[in-house]
């Protein structure tokens, strides 16, 4: 699934250690969202928006839509 | 850091059940050498221990399944174990064919876990490979 994480990731000036320490997950986990190669579930997708005080569909893309 | 800690209690766990396994093999093998044809109680238990430091291994990814919160390692590690499950459980029904007809030797069951051990260790690979495209 397609996401704005990196950008919104360097907005914020965060790493992708920091963001992964906010969302108490691996570093490891961050860059696979991030590339895309890991769908994150529903509760991590909403802890993902919430970090970044957004709407979950203002983090990733809707897959009906693309972009 | 409490993310960090099913990770090292896997690791931990894993480290101490292996070397229970090594130990219980060459102290077993060196029992049954100078006792042979022994089948008093401790024949058994020098005969069980090994199998069962291998079903502690199980049992320790099982809990690292359970505990690990974050989900995409927790994805990687079942990706893992279900490609082990896949060579253990495909290999030896293979080879359970050839050998009813006679077209193989005997091969002893715990076998089956040293594959599901090497599958474990093609799935590390393949999650290698999966993570560097």
């Amino acid at each position: 699934m397609e996401n704005h994480l990196k950008r919104l990731r360097a907005e914020h000036g965060w790493s992708q250690a920091d963001l992964g320490e906010r969302l108490g997950v691996s570093r490891q986990s961050v860059i696979a969202i991030e590339t895309g190669r890991y769908d994150p579930s529903l509760p991590l997708a909403f802890r993902i928006a919430e970090v970044f005080d957004l709407a979950i569909e203002d983090v990733f893309v809707r897959p009906s839509k693309g972009e | 850091m409490q993310r960090h800690t099913a990770r090292r209690r896997y690791n931990r766990d894993i480290l101490i059940a292996s070397a229970v396994y090594g130990a219980s093999l060459i102290l077993g093998s060196f029992w049954f050498r100078d006792h042979p044809g022994n089948a008093g109680v401790l024949a058994y238990a020098a005969a069980l221990v090994p199998g069962l430091s291998i079903v502690a291994i199980f049992g320790v990814i099982g809990r690292y399944l359970v505990e690990e919160g974050d989900e995409y390692l927790r994805m990687l590690r079942i990706r893992q174990a279900l490609i082990a499950s896949a060579a253990a459980l495909g290999l030896s029904t293979v080879w359970g064919f050839l050998e009813n007809y006679g077209l193989a030797p005997h091969l002893a069951v715990f076998w089956v876990a040293v594959i599901w051990f090497a599958g474990f260790a093609a799935g590390a690979l393949v999650n290698c490979v999966i993570e560097r495209r």
